[in-house]
């Protein structure tokens, strides 16, 4: 092998959807033992460019080069053939599989079909590198934790030297992200070349050797990582210089805004999703809610936005200059002309909120439409309200009348959270409003929502990212299995009491189960 | 009036092959996320070929017509016709992507006529109704075991005294149960119709899979067809008798939640209940309601299951959905 042989190289990689260029002329290069980040904004060609690696898409222009020799890689199973192993963004397994036959997916070892076998191997990869995994789990049973492990093992088990991670940790707790990194070290330190797709700086900072910056499809430069800080590769990304600091007003002045007090309801299962739960939030302030995925915050914004049936509790809700009401057995319609508002970032970014056949000014008529009179729906004050949200939050569209299906994943939030923002709620409620968000989108986000707090709107902050909660919020919520397990003030905690809190109700050590 | 059990059961077992035949190749069809509901149209097609190709056979051979070749023709016939169908309904969904339930209904309809135009013009060749020799009509539905293993009391006549494809449909259904669950390929197939993106991203050909499961699951329920022409309609092409059974056979598959074995006594039951107005009639109660029993019973399964929520039992999660690698 020659001495200047890289694990993995891109020459002048070009990838174009329709006109649009999501790679252009990219060229790259990684070597074994080394961590990688590759770093860049939403609709960077981040995610297209390590497809091409995958198998999922082909380039149109340009080459692939593993250990030197040029490689045509036209499927997955391709990309395996080369040692290319990708853990997706969204977990590619079938949920009522366990683990081992999720991990022997489309392995072509002469048909064999030895469970006992496979589970051997699964534990062997599994003692090697430090993970902790039942192979005969059947993975609906799985945190998202175990589910990345699952993942990680499914390329180790194809013997892959080349590992993608495309946003491992956007789904995990500071603890976890811990562990993974840890298995990450481990993976380098036996000669894997690492690629990891994240947004968090600080992650980039920690855990890898270099930095690769892409900026609207084309490389910008690969640097060392102890060479450069955060704000040089924030600024190589967004292309100028970019202030990341979130204006945190003091609270002053706080009324209760809202007040909630034995809040309990239950799934349609009859699992109780809410227990017992009661705070306060007040207007002019950031109430950050954290938790493991599925702890109880979709629910609880829902509860309060009167999706859900409430099984007992109340939701007292005081706005400025009016007396007190109850909302409690209020339609979700009269709730939000109260002026409680619910900005809901799921996962899927569509499933609610936003009708993704229409343009932005549909999907802006979606709140106003039952305001006009008449048969015919007014589309000049949607229309204003989209070309606004357009123009402000930079949303890349060819045209406002453009399916919004059709936009990136950012790109769907900034439309549905500006509109939530347009409608001037005194109660603004949001979830994951900055999943897979840019650095620079989501502090314009971020600071959308500070701006709210300046009017003294009471805002209620559902976040993944526990650094942006300790620096956007006033308060922290912490909810753990569907309790209330501490209020925590923002600018005094830890992530790691709010890691604890979130694994065990009141943060007792020893008493986690996850 | 006097009420016979062994009959019943017996009665049970020889109506509800053809869904035994109709609802197995369907649940092999939709375990690779593929929802064809062209299972009428399917069976319509291999019970006119089954039935052609027997005929066809007969009319050539004259007297020295075998009856166990004209079993294997009118077994193959049917099958490829089932397969061709299938093969039209891959190449729509799979290739074109174009919807599933829309293609579904519209292979009823063309399958439906297809059979229909090959019945009758059997039909109108022949000068009247289409049939074959006596002496081949037993080897359908005659069984296929010696006399004496027939005459033992209560067990002969409940185990022995059948057609041929009552045992074939029981092998094909352990044989489908062993593959899915015991082989690679068989996880493999199940892994494209729970996930189709998993499973691509895991290396396994999306379309070879659906496309082969589709095909054998499409010839499979032909048969169903053909077992019902020449053995309950006795040989004769009659232009309704075939009429709903494929649907039946769609609401079994739903019964059975997908699961091969449970198609065993599932079409048994239904073929029970499709008869029971003959063998156990209640005054004044029309024949109608006796009909639409199999289908209220599918939709307590269906209200029990989502009731209980148990992932085990819920449809693939990618049926009905079409995969396409490069979708943003």
């Amino acid at each position: 092998m020659a001495e200047n042989t890289h694990a993995v190289e891109f020459r002048g990689i070009s990838k174009f959807f329709g006109e649009v260029a999501a790679n252009d002329n990219v060229n790259l290069y990684l070597d074994k033992g080394v961590i990688m980040s590759l770093l860049g904004e939403n609709g960077s060609g981040k995610t297209t460019l390590m497809n091409m690696l995958a198998g999922i898409y082909f380039p149109d222009q340009g080459e692939i080069l593993i250990n030197g020799e040029p490689v045509t890689i036209k499927s997955p199973r391709d990309a395996f053939k080369y040692h290319v192993g990708m853990i997706h963004q969204h977990f590619m397994l079938v949920d009522v599989f366990t683990a081992a036959e999720n991990i022997i997916l489309g392995l072509d070892d002469g048909g064999k079909h030895d469970m006992n076998e496979i589970a051997k191997k699964v534990s062997e990869i599994s003692a090697k590198y430090g993970f902790d995994i039942d192979p005969n789990k059947k993975i609906y049973d799985m945190s998202v934790s175990e589910k990345q492990t699952v993942e990680i093992i499914k390329v180790l088990y194809r013997g892959a030297d080349i590992l993608i991670l495309d946003e491992p940790t956007a789904v995990l707790t500071p603890q976890e992200t811990e562990k993974l990194f840890k298995v990450m070290r481990a993976m380098r330190d036996d000669g894997k070349a690492i690629i990891i797709i994240t947004h968090k700086l600080n992650e980039v900072m920690e855990i890898s050797d270099v930095v690769a910056v892409l900026r609207k499809g084309q490389h910008i430069a690969t640097v060392r990582t102890s060479e450069t800080d955060e704000s040089k590769l924030t600024e190589m990304m967004v292309g100028r210089k970019v202030e990341l600091n979130i204006d945190r007003l003091d609270v002053k002045d706080a009324r209760p805004r809202l007040t909630i007090a034995g809040l309990t309801c239950r799934d349609n299962e009859g699992v109780a999703k809410l227990k017992n739960v009661g705070f306060i939030a007040y207007g002019g302030e950031i109430l950050g809610i954290a938790g493991i995925a599925g702890s109880g915050q979709k629910e609880l914004l829902e509860t309060i936005a009167g999706l859900r049936h409430v099984e007992s509790g109340s939701i007292i809700y005081s706005p400025e200059g009016r007396s007190p009401e109850e909302l409690v057995g209020k339609t979700p319609m009269q709730i939000r002309d109260a002026g409680v508002s619910l900005a809901f970032v799921p996962e899927d970014r569509l499933g609610m909120g936003l009708v993704g056949g229409m343009g932005m000014t549909g999907n802006m008529m979606l709140r106003s439409w039952n305001r006009t009179k008449g048969v015919f729906v007014d589309t000049k004050g949607p229309k204003k309200l989209a070309k606004q949200i357009y123009d402000f939050l930079e949303v890349k569209t060819p045209d406002i009348d453009y399916p919004v299906r059709k936009l990136s994943g950012g790109n769907v939030q900034k439309v549905l959270v500006g509109r939530e923002i347009a409608s001037s709620p005194s109660v603004l409620m949001s979830a994951y409003a900055v999943r897979g968000l840019d650095i620079n989108t989501s502090y314009v986000i971020y600071n959308l929502m500070a701006g709210q707090k300046a009017k003294g709107v009471a805002v209620i902050f559902v976040g993944e990212d526990l650094d942006v909660l300790l620096e956007l919020c006033d308060r922290i919520l912490v909810l753990c299995d569907g309790q209330v397990s501490g209020i925590v003030d923002a600018r005094t905690t830890t992530k790691e009491e709010i890691g604890l809190l979130m694994t065990s109700v009141g943060g007792k050590e020893g008493k986690s189960h996850d | 009036m006097d009420f016979n059990l062994i009959g019943l059961i017996r009665a049970a077992i020889l109506n509800g092959t053809p869904l035994l035949y109709g609802t197995s190749g369907e649940i092999l069809t939709q375990k690779s996320g593929n929802m064809n509901l062209g299972v009428e149209g399917l069976m319509f097609m291999g019970g006119a070929f089954g039935l052609c190709g027997a005929f066809v056979y007969d009319t050539m051979a004259g007297d020295a017509a075998l009856g166990a070749v004209a079993v294997v023709i009118a077994f193959l016939c049917a099958f490829l016709a089932g397969v061709v169908g299938a093969l039209i309904f891959s190449f729509l969904t799979v290739t074109l992507r174009a919807n599933q339930n829309v293609t579904g209904l519209a292979l009823t309809i063309f399958g439906t006529g297809v059979g229909q135009f090959v019945g009758e013009l059997m039909r109108i060749r022949v000068g009247g109704n289409v049939s074959i020799s006596n002496g081949l009509k037993g080897a359908f539905s005659g069984s296929i075991f010696p006399e004496f293993m027939q005459n033992i009391p209560v067990i002969g006549p409940l185990l022995f005294n059948y057609n041929v494809f009552v045992y074939i449909g029981v092998i094909i259904v352990l044989v489908m149960y062993w593959f899915m669950n015991k082989t690679r390929k068989g996880l493999y197939l199940r892994a494209v119709g729970e996930s189709p993106a998993t499973a691509d991203a895991a290396g396994i050909s999306v379309t070879r899979y659906r496309y082969i499961a589709t095909c054998i699951g499409g010839g499979i329920s032909a048969l169903g067809g053909m077992v019902h022409t020449m053995t309950i309609a006795g040989c004769v092409w009659n232009h309704n008798a075939l009429a709903g059974e494929g649907w039946v056979a769609v609401a079994l598959v739903i019964f059975c939640l997908w699961k091969p074995l449970n198609s065993l006594w599932g079409s048994m039951l239904f073929g029970g209940l499709l008869i029971l107005y003959l063998r156990l009639p209640i005054p004044f109660l029309p024949t109608q309601i006796y009909k639409i029993v199999p289908y209220i019973a599918t939709a307590v399964v269906l209200v029990i299951v989502s009731m209980r929520q148990r992932k085990e039992d819920q449809p693939p999660a990618g049926l009905g959905l079409n995969y396409f690698r490069e979708e943003r």
